[in-house]
């Protein structure tokens, strides 16, 4: 596969960054660059840079490179690499933490797919449950009313055979798991 | 045989099929599925990206109701997703004390606790291990002879756990498969990715994705799929598959548990098929 070529003439090892992705310096050190995670990933062929060369790139400190990344909003986490690894590192876990990163750094780029994950979790948080029909409506107003035309024929088809809950879980005041949700960011605040 | 039963999200409304036909087949088998009071949402894929242990946290309020109903009983879940975010609770805790010590910080205010006692497993592997392919085959009623049937399993039914089965060419279904008299047809990207949410997020990857597994068991008449975003995936993008690969499209996405539930002769609406977008008329048996 063509690789893009790394740039390193910009600002290197940003050390704010290595600190945030300290749980993942384990990993990162013993990767070996063998390329097994690029070769066994399906979205590969549309990302920005591959597997192997983000891996690479954390651990020069690239992080505006990184976490600009299309790479990370192309993991479906199939688990493939994961696997694939003769290192048996958690690369899956690994992108699932360059993705919070990139929202906690309010990264604008590939906002849709920020976007979607976060009106999905409003979603569980207000109901206890996923709602297609709640996530895709918050989807669409916070990334781009137009997409929604995209999607009226598949609505239709799923109106028609009943794939759409029309009810919305029954919430009175303040969402279901808000004081899961709560906890858990003091829990993770206080670490 | 008794198990607590766990939904998940999509049963509930896009994969309605799938929730009507596990059941009424597995009660068929002689199988007893006793639903989790008051579930939540597992967190999907998107819990992880916003809190590592909300991520837990999550599946981890529906293990502690498991534990409180009835001790260390079998979680079933049906959704391949489910699956793994139960299952890594489980398997996290088992090496990690403070870990589950946090969990149970968090479980408090609704005043929940988890102990680790729960066994996570996958519907096809309680259909397939502990129901047994030999059990099915007896009550098969109405063999599926000249069916065509791809199985598809998709990522997350076998990877990163795989105790029932290999990550990569897994051959549960196909042993069912087999004894409902279908022609089980050659899937060579069986445990491939289906791009989970992708078909929405990155529109023209997911469905160059989906097209490759359509295209990959071209001459098959249906595709069978234990996993409803597999299924939704599958299912509902076949107008832009059609473009992607220049040939018209159509093939029936069925859940596993409705063609079981043909092949034990059960009603077609206890199995949901009205509720399948692409219609199943060359299967009518």
């Amino acid at each position: 596969m063509d690789e893009k070529r790394i740039d390193l003439t910009g600002p290197a090892l940003d050390r704010a960054f290595m600190q945030a992705l300290a749980p993942a310096q384990e990993t990162l050190r013993n990767c070996m660059q063998c390329g097994s995670c690029t070769a066994t990933c399906a979205s590969a062929y549309a990302m920005d840079y591959t597997p192997r060369q983000l891996w690479h790139m954390c651990r020069l400190g690239l992080k505006d490179q990184v976490l600009n990344s299309k790479t990370l909003w192309l993991c479906s986490t199939c688990y493939s690499c994961t696997l694939r690894c003769p290192r048996e590192l958690p690369l899956t876990e690994t992108i699932g933490t360059l993705k919070r990163l990139a929202i906690e750094e309010h990264i604008q780029k590939h906002k849709e797919s920020r976007n979607f994950y976060l009106a999905f979790m409003d979603t569980v948080r207000r109901y206890g449950r996923s709602n297609e029909v709640e996530l895709m409506v918050r989807y669409f107003l916070t990334t781009n009313l137009l997409l929604a035309v995209d999607y009226v024929p598949l609505a239709l088809a799923m109106l028609r055979h009943g794939k759409v809950a029309l009810s919305l879980p029954k919430v009175v005041g303040p969402g279901k798991l808000d004081r899961i949700f709560e906890r858990v960011q003091e829990l993770e605040g206080g670490q | 045989m008794k198990y607590t039963y766990f939904p998940g999200c999509s049963l509930e409304s896009t994969a309605k099929e799938y929730d009507l036909s596990a059941r009424a087949v597995l009660r068929e088998l002689g199988v007893e599925l006793e639903e989790l009071h008051d579930w939540n949402c597992c967190g999907a894929s998107a819990a992880e990206i916003t809190s590592h242990l909300l991520a837990l946290v999550l599946p981890a309020r529906n293990l502690a109701l498991a534990e409180q109903l009835n001790g260390g009983s079998q979680l079933v879940a049906s959704c391949s997703a489910c699956y793994v975010n139960l299952r890594r609770v489980e398997e996290k805790v088992r090496e990690d004390t403070e870990l589950l010590d946090k969990i149970n910080q968090a479980l408090d205010v609704d005043g929940l606790t988890y102990s680790g006692k729960p066994r996570v497993r996958h519907l096809l592997d309680v259909i397939a291990n502990d129901v047994g392919v030999d059990a099915i085959a007896a009550r098969v009623k109405k063999p599926l002879e000249g069916l065509r049937v791809a199985p598809y399993y998709g990522c997350q039914t076998v990877r990163p756990y795989s105790p029932f089965d290999v990550p990569y060419y897994p051959e549960t279904m196909d042993r069912i498969l087999a004894v409902l008299g279908v022609h089980v047809h050659p899937n060579p990207l069986k445990a491939a990715c289906c791009g989970g949410t992708l078909s929405t997020t990155k529109r023209e990857v997911g469905i160059k994705l989906v097209s490759d597994l359509i295209k990959a068991v071209d001459g098959a008449d249906c595709i069978v799929t234990v996993c409803p975003l597999c299924q939704m995936n599958l299912e509902s993008y076949q107008a832009q598959v059609s473009k992607q690969l220049g040939q018209a499209v159509h093939m029936p996405i069925l859940y596993l548990t409705q063609l079981l539930g043909l092949a034990l002769g059960l009603p077609e609406k206890s199995l949901g098929l009205k509720h399948n977008i692409v219609p199943l008329e060359s299967m009518e048996v």
